[in-house]
């Protein structure tokens, strides 16, 4: 018997009921009740209220969601991305209740969510990290002396921080040791942990990042991201391969995530993310999100791979169908992330009754959709509603066919990030690699009405 | 009587934050431009802020609560106690 619960919404909801299906397993989704009549919901073989709408009251209810589980008999939970994916806790009960979770063990879960001690193992597993402080600054060593070696400006981040959360910028000597107080007296009444560590800072960097699998004692990578196109540290546009990297940067990153994933003997999907300085051709890590990512699908474009699949082959067999022999790269993927918000109106949110919806088609044309025509996009949750994702021969042809595949997308009733994509896919940085992860920001028009 | 309205769809809350006091109670005295709530929509905050000055009447909208654009949150009598 093998019954999956999904302990998510929207799209990714969707998406793992897929393959699931494809591979024999029934299926269960847990929805709030202001979801009971989305796409997830009709997605899986069956549906149950975990609770009311705020996700704190369902989604994120860890009892209602073991209960739930348990109650329809199934033996094991994948939590998608955000919600409880990360939360060690979770696992933990997850394991306790007799149920198989789909993600890596509690422990590796906690050892990545800790900045400080994630950099310190990539820093053992020779991942590249940026110049600081190996591991927490010890609160009795000279900041200053520390700071003058890696060299202004620098950042002072919370080793329990994450998500842009956490950090704080130093110009210059001056500004060092009131700064390192205030982040370690805001650190712990935020975190709970005062603990900070000190890091070089970069401008204009790009955001790159290497998939991996593993299953406890083999261990692959899938090939590099670049997410730079960001709003306010959100990931946009997302590509594969990352463009315009040395191949010996290239190398490096994925062969050191791989070992990062060998020392510390993970199972399931994770995801090494680098900071890419592009004037110093140096790549250098920032975190490993241990779950299943948003932009998984153009991985999974470029490799022929269904990282679901891994995913659940590694938490019901304990081993990955593949080595690293088997995965080759094709083509160019991008994925434009269609989020209900008006670009024309500060990104404000758009909710309301989708009327009208046709999607793209074609070769090489994918969408992942949490929604459908009559859909209501309601207020309580994220605003992301689905992906675009072109696979195309190369990097300029995909290009132009995500600008094609978005201007045959039609969607009313709500307002939708389309435009921006177009605008954003159009303009020759994007073309030439010379944008950078505060891109939308500098670049006035993009934020203005059109 | 003057009413706050919401001026977009969401979720009202009262407090700033969980296990924080309510902006504000009946009977509370406010002046104008002062935050009466907050409202989320799609992980987004917007305050709230009366018009009027005077004292907080009733709360038409409960804390939790889904609110559309033009619904009253709080009825307040104009002027001072």
């Amino acid at each position: 018997m093998r019954k999956l619960f999904i302990a998510n919404r929207g799209e990714i909801a969707v998406r793992i009921a897929r393959t699931a299906k494809e591979m024999g397993i029934a299926t269960a989704v847990g929805v709030s009740e202001a979801d009971l009549g989305s796409l997830a919901a009709q997605a899986a073989d069956e549906n149950v209220v975990l609770g009311p709408a705020p996700a704190a009251a369902s989604y994120l209810n860890h009892d209602a969601v073991i209960g739930a589980a348990l109650e329809l008999g199934c033996d094991a939970v994948h939590p998608g991305y955000g919600f409880l994916s990360e939360n060690a806790a979770f696992a933990r009960t997850v394991d306790a209740a007799g149920l198989i979770w789909v993600g890596p063990p509690a422990e590796a879960i906690e050892m990545m969510g800790n900045k400080a001690e994630a950099r310190e193992a990539a820093r053992r597993a020779g991942v590249p990290v940026l110049k600081g402080t190996d591991g927490p600054l010890d609160p009795e060593a000279d900041a200053l002396e520390i700071a003058r070696a890696i060299g202004y400006p620098l950042v002072v981040k919370a080793s329990a921080g994450g998500g842009g959360r956490g950090i704080r910028f130093v110009h210059d000597e001056s500004e060092l040791l009131r700064t390192i107080d205030m982040a370690r007296g805001e650190a712990a009444a935020v975190f709970g942990d005062p603990t900070v560590y000190l890091e070089r800072f970069v401008e204009s960097a790009r955001h790159v990042e290497v998939q991996i699998l593993g299953d406890g004692s083999s261990f692959i990578h899938l090939g590099d991201r670049d997410c730079s196109m960001q709003r306010r540290s959100q990931k946009v546009i997302e590509e594969a391969p990352a463009p315009d990297l040395p191949d010996s940067v290239r190398q490096r990153m994925r062969e050191s995530s791989v070992e990062l994933a060998r020392q510390c003997g993970y199972r399931g999907a994770g995801t090494v993310e680098f900071l890419y300085d592009p004037v110093r051709q140096e790549a250098a890590f920032i975190e490993m999100n241990t779950r299943i990512q948003v932009e998984h699908p153009i991985t999974e474009q470029i490799t022929g791979v269904d990282l679901v699949r891994e995913q659940l082959l590694i938490a019901y067999d304990g081993v990955m169908s593949l080595s690293q022999e088997d995965v080759a790269f094709r083509g160019h993927a991008i994925e434009c992330r269609i989020n209900a918000e008006d670009p024309d109106n500060n990104f404000f949110p758009s909710p309301g009754r989708i009327v009208r919806l046709a999607w793209p088609q074609g070769p090489g044309i994918r969408v992942d959709s949490g929604v459908g025509e009559g859909s209501v996009v309601t207020p309580f949750y994220d605003s992301m509603l689905a992906k675009l994702i072109v696979h195309a021969d190369d990097r300029p042809a995909a290009i132009t066919a995500a600008l094609q595949a978005l201007a045959e997308t039609e969607i009313e009733g709500i307002k939708t990030t389309i435009p921006m994509h177009s605008k954003l896919l159009s303009r020759p940085e994007f073309a030439d690699v010379a944008h950078h992860s505060k891109f939308i920001e500098t670049a006035p028009d993009m934020l203005e009405a059109s | 009587m003057a009413n706050v309205i919401s001026p977009l769809p969401g979720i009202f809350y009262r407090k700033p934050g969980p296990g924080k006091e309510p902006f504000v109670e009946v009977g509370d005295t406010i002046e104008s431009g002062q935050t009466i709530g907050i409202v989320e929509i799609m992980k987004q905050f917007t305050e709230v802020q009366s018009d009027t000055a005077g004292v907080i009447e009733s709360f038409e909208a409960a804390d939790g609560a889904m609110v559309n654009p033009g619904d009253t949150l709080v009825v307040v009598r104009e002027g001072q106690a």
